[in-house]
């Protein structure tokens, strides 16, 4: 664990952005594709279930890490509340990128679709067709799919507060590039 | 104090900015979700324009709604290799599933009210899956889905000047009316072919691809009936003949043969047959060796979604496979979920 580093690892800032931008595009094709008869679907379906295995092993990769490399620690200064849901909302967001890649599958092979990726990559189902479980896993999928793009609308609006207002060295601590910013992290 | 004034305006401009992207990502999801756009054709609409006047079919699907199960065996030829790759056309005996059915949203229609009928398969070869619908009319009765769903508002409306402007904005359908009123009728499912009429593209061995059309013709005689002769033998005749021939003679076979497009023919367009004298290329034989009710029966689990294609095999400019995809998937979801409303054998409604 390196607590002492303003900023995480350049590969964990990396990750970040390559699966913040993998997301919101998962997140915007999932809605898309569920409201067109055009011949797009069925690309964008292809692109959606290839693009979510990707992320879900990307997760993996992610959380080891994380393990490996930890966090930079908060300011001193953040109120408690604020820290608090810093820590559940990181929590839940971890939550979804693992959970979100399974209930698609799970509800793929709980209806019998072949699944079936770019480049003609095969998932083997590891469910049989259940009316009852793919009408869970299903909802799950919509609707904490909803609350995953609420969640992710929440971490952004946090990111710019740190960086726009607050200007504590948060936000510095995962941006892609160095900023131009002079102000110091505020230990 | 001067000091204290820039950051309350500078933290100002930050909350502006913020609430500025939040709103803005939003609205951008919102309008990709279509909730801004409520004349765009989606899934939910087609199948609200399917639902007969009594509501949708629960628990049953939202159109060919009335159907039983079969399996049997795809028997390739070897001949389809000249054209695709697909390990389906490779010379051997390949497991298949399927069902018969009724082009109706009513499961409980009467046979005799119901003009078109279809068959839905699933051949499984080499750890792939190749699923389709077909029907029995040779050509489709519309060009685009957006002209499907016109069709089912107009043909639903009471207005019967509804349907006289639906056919001078759509003439394609003056053919699939001449069909209707002039094709025989038959007094079983083994009697009648079926055309996928959508157009798809095989690619050969070579990397060479050919634009094709494919359908299943009966080897069982076809013996023309009224439709007030069909009627008069029950409203579900259908499924008993076919339960009572596979029974009494044995298995029933249809060969399925595939029309090579010549360059400039119209693929995007089921509604338009290709000329004759195309070369065509029987590929194999369907042999319908069990029939099963559909409420038990493997075929009801299954979405005969037409994009489930082999390697070898891929969609054309033809828009139809897209947007039938779309919409049985919405269906299977619907009728996964209403399960209790047709209740499996065994399985009692809470």
């Amino acid at each position: 664990m390196n607590n002492e580093a303003h900023r995480f690892a350049p590969i964990q800032r990396l990750l970040h952005w390559l699966m913040a931008a993998c997301i919101i595009a998962m997140l915007f094709i999932g809605v898309g594709m569920v409201s067109t008869v055009t011949p797009e679907y069925p690309s964008l379906i292809l692109i959606h279930e290839t693009l979510g295995v990707t992320l879900l092993l990307l997760v993996a990769i992610r959380l080891a890490l994380r393990l490996h490399y930890g966090a930079p620690r908060l300011p001193a200064d953040l109120p408690h509340a604020i820290r608090l849901a810093a820590r559940l909302s990181h929590l839940a967001l971890y939550g979804f990128m693992i959970i979100m890649p399974l209930l698609g599958l799970g509800m793929l092979w709980a209806a019998a679709y072949p699944v079936v990726l770019l480049g003609g990559i095969q998932i083997p189902a590891l469910l049989p067709q259940s009316d009852r479980a793919h009408t869970l896993l299903w909802n799950s999928h919509v609707y904490l799919g909803f609350t995953f793009f609420a969640l992710v609308l929440l971490h952004v609006a946090a990111a710019l507060f740190h960086a726009l207002i607050r200007r504590d060295g948060v936000f510095r601590s995962i941006a892609p590039l160095p900023l131009r910013n002079t102000t110091a992290p505020a230990e | 104090m001067n000091n204290s004034g820039n950051m309350s305006r500078s933290g100002l401009g930050s909350l502006v900015v913020i609430a500025a992207v939040l709103g803005g990502a939003a609205a951008a999801f919102a309008y990709t979700a279509g909730w801004l756009s409520p004349g765009r054709l989606t899934p939910e609409r087609m199948i609200a324009a399917l639902a007969p006047p009594g509501g949708a079919p629960l628990g049953h699907r939202r159109n060919h709604a009335k159907g039983i199960c079969f399996t049997g065996v795809f028997e390739a030829n070897g001949n389809g290799r000249a054209l695709s790759r697909a390990k389906v056309f490779e010379r051997g005996n390949y497991p298949a599933l399927g069902r018969f059915n009724l082009g109706t949203a009513d499961p409980n229609a009467v046979d005799a009210t119901v003009r078109v009928r279809g068959l839905g398969l699933q051949i499984t070869a080499g750890g792939e899956e190749w699923r389709m619908a077909m029907i029995n009319p040779p050509f489709f009765a519309v060009s685009t889905p957006q002209s499907f769903h016109d069709l089912l508002i107009a043909s639903g409306k009471k207005d019967p000047d509804a349907m006289k402007t639906f056919i001078q904005a759509n003439p394609e359908f003056a053919a699939f009316a001449t069909w209707a009123k002039t094709a025989p009728w038959t007094a079983s499912y083994a009697e009648e072919p079926y055309h996928g009429l959508n157009s798809f593209i095989f690619t050969d061995a070579e990397g060479g691809e050919h634009a094709v059309r494919w359908s299943l013709l009966p080897a069982a005689p076809v013996v023309p009936i009224s439709q007030t002769e069909l009627e008069k033998r029950g409203p579900d005749f259908l499924e008993q003949e076919i339960v009572e021939r596979v029974r009494a003679s044995g298995p029933q076979r249809w060969t399925m043969v595939t029309t090579v497009a010549d360059p400039g023919d119209p693929t995007a367009d089921p509604s338009k047959a290709w000329p004759e004298g195309r070369r065509t290329v029987q590929v194999g034989t369907l042999v319908v060796q069990q029939i099963e009710q559909e409420r038990d029966g493997p075929c009801r689990d299954i979405n005969f979604d037409p994009t489930v294609l082999p390697r070898g095999i891929r969609l054309s400019d033809d828009p139809f496979p897209a947007a039938r995809s779309s919409v049985y998937r919405k269906s299977y979801d619907l009728r996964a979920a209403e399960a209790s409303d047709y209740p499996r054998t065994g399985t009692a409604k809470p």
